[in-house]
């Protein structure tokens, strides 16, 4: 079984926000209708979004770290939002587990965004449907668009490759090995719901170099108690040569 | 959460109706099997019935205004086999006909005997009635576990949840049956009647009591940690992702102050449980209708501001993503 996901490399994000920015671009042209604003250009802007980049601060001064979070649907293998759904509208493709909204049968009770601990789902104030990140299930397998480019729009546009897709269910996908390699991790696990999104963490390249390291033990030259150069005290026949 | 108007209201409303219906049942049962008198010429159960439907129509009004696409609504009974919210759906117009049938037998003299047995004789309209139980029953239930069904939303996940929906709205449903039976005169229904919603409302005290003590030693599972997943004593969140707020800042925080919370939680607990009881207590024995009336608006009353702290104290997960609202 195929399931879709994006991994997040939290060591390189830098909370730059084009993938945000990219998301709303991408999305809000699609098919499935605009992304709606309220006072997008003037005091307190508010829409929706399917993706959301968040800042941390982790640590007290003067040992903090800033860690940038971006935040979408997790795709959780075990959706907790799709059962609780009166009409059939949220739903998790059997093809590749991207869990989705039809806007078509959408009634707008919220009762998903409740039912969702990330809170990755968001209502369109405007046309009063539920709606979150669709993995942009309209791009990845438009055969228009050159391979390469068969990717969500977040991915394609982090500058930092923080944002990586595949099939967390192939063992020897590029994003499974990331998680197997990096350490990755999902969200609130205590749930049970099984995000599909991981995170990969923070990484430090540290290096430990102890004293004894720094002068090189098994020197030969130590061996032969031959002492290799030593500068003379004193005037030399050279100071005195004209040639 | 933040609460909205549009489910308070279809919750205590409906849940009004379901324990009049209770009650109106409950004195035909006992009357039936002569326990207690009949109810002579008076139009009692069609009555009840009649302001039942009301009160299930009004919430079912309410309902709707909670809905971002109203005309789409039937698509909601589609998925009953998950969905508790689609349970309910469905449960709740399949009790307005029970209830719509029963009223209807009961305020057109359309009953007839429909079994017998040596003495035993029953009624056409008690089965309905026993059908009727049925759907409230079960329309008590999906209602409640709409809320206790959402593991992560802790103050909710727990029976006291069914247990408080269930026993607020046979208490104030009794409430209603009583002052509804001291308005027409009957003095033995009224007595018997009000003994159970003084009963009832004592007994959701003790449950309600118990869920607030619960609630308020409740021990979040999610923490700040869990939820970006970085083992640090000290997160501190800087941007929440959004200038001028988004949904999740404002459906799941009810933005009110902890000493609004606390005022609330004062006032539900003096209009929903004393003062009903007191004036119920007074006014049982020499038939004062009015006081009887007034006991059910006050703990209607009540029982909105109930409703209200029930969303405004559960606190939803996605919070700890927007700390700084």
């Amino acid at each position: 079984m195929t399931q879709l996901a994006l991994i997040i490399d939290l060591n390189v994000c830098v909370g730059c926000s084009a993938c945000v920015t990219s998301c709303k671009e991408w999305n809000t042209s699609g098919p499935a209708g605009f992304m709606s604003d309220e006072n997008p250009y003037q005091k307190d802007p508010t829409g929706t979004f399917f993706n959301r980049v968040q800042t941390y601060e982790v640590g007290e001064f003067p040992k903090t770290e800033t860690v940038h979070f971006p935040k979408s649907c997790l795709h959780c293998e075990e959706p907790p939002c799709v059962p609780v759904c009166p009409t059939g509208a949220s739903y998790k493709r059997k093809l590749d587990g991207i869990v989705l909204v039809d806007y078509d049968k959408c009634i707008g009770c919220k009762y998903c965004s409740w039912a969702c601990p990330y809170g990755a789902r968001e209502i369109d104030e405007h046309q009063k449907v539920m709606k979150k990140c669709t993995l942009c299930v309209d791009r990845i397998y438009d055969e228009n668009l050159p391979e390469a480019e068969r990717k969500p729009a977040c991915v394609l546009a982090c500058p930092t490759n923080a944002r990586l897709f595949g099939d967390v269910h192939d063992a020897d996908s590029e994003v499974s090995e990331m998680i197997r390699d990096q350490g990755g991790y999902q969200l609130m696990p205590e749930w049970g719901t099984q995000p599909s999104n991981h995170y990969l963490p923070r990484r430090k390249n540290k290096i430990t170099i102890h004293k004894d390291e720094l002068v090189r033990v098994d020197n030969p030259l130590n061996k032969e108690q031959k002492e290799h150069h030593k500068p003379v005290d004193g005037s030399v026949l050279d100071d005195n040569s004209f040639i | 959460m933040h609460p909205a108007f549009s489910v308070i209201f279809l919750t205590t409303l409906i849940g009004a109706a379901q324990g009049l219906f209770l009650a109106l049942f409950s004195t035909q049962v006992y009357s039936e099997f002569e326990l207690l008198p009949g109810i002579g010429d008076t139009n009692y159960y069609g009555i009840g019935a009649a302001i039942s439907l009301i009160l299930l129509i009004g919430g079912l009004v309410s309902s709707f205004f909670h809905l971002g696409h109203p005309e789409r609504a039937w698509r909601s009974a589609t998925c009953w086999r998950t969905s508790w919210l689609s349970r309910e759906v469905i449960a709740l117009p399949t009790m307005m006909l029970a209830v719509f049938v029963y009223g209807l037998i009961h305020l057109f003299g359309l009953d007839s005997i429909a079994f017998t047995h040596g003495e035993i004789t029953l009624s056409t309209s008690l089965f309905v009635g026993i059908f009727g139980v049925v759907t409230t029953f079960a329309l008590f239930i999906c209602t409640a576990m709409i809320y206790a069904c959402i593991k992560f939303l802790q103050e909710w996940a727990s029976p006291l949840t069914v247990i408080n929906y269930f026993l607020f709205g046979t208490a104030s449903g009794f409430t209603l049956a009583t002052a509804l039976a001291s308005y027409l005169g009957l003095q033995e229904h009224t007595l018997f009647l009000g003994g159970w919603a003084i009963v009832l409302t004592i007994l959701v005290f003790i449950t309600r009591t118990a869920s607030l003590y619960r609630n308020s030693r409740i021990k979040h599972k999610s923490t700040v940690q869990s939820a970006i997943g970085i083992r640090h004593n000290k997160i501190q969140q800087k941007a929440q992702g959004a200038m001028g707020g988004s949904f999740n800042t404002r459906e799941y925080f009810h933005g009110k102050t902890a000493m609004f919370l606390k005022s609330v939680k004062f006032i539900f607990m003096i209009l929903v449980f004393p003062v009903p009881v007191l004036l119920l207590s007074a006014s049982l024995n020499n038939g004062n209708t009015e006081v009887l009336i007034a006991a059910f608006v006050i703990q209607y009353i009540g029982l909105l501001a109930e409703r209200w702290f029930f969303f405004a104290q559960a606190n939803h997960p996605q919070n700890i993503y927007y700390q700084t609202v």
